[in-house]
């Protein structure tokens, strides 16, 4: 997994929260500067490339390593 | 990019309906969405400080219920005093378990992310409503002032 800026751990959370919380911390965040969000609901996963689709934000990988879900979004 | 609005009328006091407004604003502030929520009728009781919210299995065939009572349970069971109440307590517990938001942390994030809430006038008056009672922040306005914003919207839903 490549480098990133800060971490956010949306472990054990539901819809919609993940999203919520990440949105919340690339607010304060600079552009270019990368998250890397670790989520355990399945349906994060297609939440984020929606997420990501929408506010032009990049997801530049996303990943299942043992039952948890991994993203990495470069803030547009 | 111009900024997308979404419109939701929001209709319901029980716990179960309390989430699709809550769940679909806060999402969509998360999106960029300017939002709006108009709480009429019983969706007042989503606004209330001190939430008093609950849910009923009665006329909801479709709510699983723990260990198949849904199949066995007699419906006429469910009327009896302190089932609502229980019920209510499992849903929450569950929703807990699940890692699924409270009510008013979701609430909380809709107000965070400047989502406008707002109070049905009418209804405050046709049910002698004490506004004390709601939440600071909101607005009280009709029909007139939904459209302003809903005439203008991508998308509006009736909760």
């Amino acid at each position: 997994m490549a480098d990133f800026d800060q971490e956010l751990d949306a472990s054990g959370l539901n819809c919609p929260l993940p999203i919520l919380r990440a949105k919340k911390t690339l607010n304060a965040m600079d552009s270019g500067q990368v998250l890397h969000v670790v989520a355990t609901d399945p349906g994060s996963v297609k939440d984020f490339d929606a997420f990501a689709k929408q506010t032009g934000n990049e997801l530049m990988e996303s990943k299942e390593d043992g039952g948890k879900f991994h993203f990495l979004i470069k803030k547009g | 990019m111009e900024e997308k609005k979404l419109a939701i009328i929001a209709t319901k006091g029980s716990l179960d309906w309390a989430y699709p407004p809550f769940i679909l604003a806060s999402t969509a502030s998360a999106l960029g969405y300017e939002t709006q929520i108009f709480f009429t009728f019983y969706g007042l009781q989503l606004l209330k400080k001190k939430l008093a919210l609950e849910v009923t299995p009665l006329g909801n065939p479709g709510m699983p219920m723990p260990m198949g009572m849904d199949k066995w349970f007699p419906v006429l069971g469910l009327t009896l005093p302190g089932m609502q109440g229980m019920m209510t307590s499992m849903m929450k517990k569950k929703m807990k378990d699940k890692g699924v938001a409270s009510v008013e942390e979701l609430r909380d994030l809709c107000q965070e992310a400047e989502v406008k809430l707002i109070a049905c006038q009418m209804t405050v008056d046709l049910f002698d409503m004490n506004t004390a009672e709601f939440i600071d922040g909101i607005e009280y306005a009709g029909a007139a002032a939904f459209f302003e914003f809903a005439g203008e919207s991508d998308i509006c839903l009736y909760i």
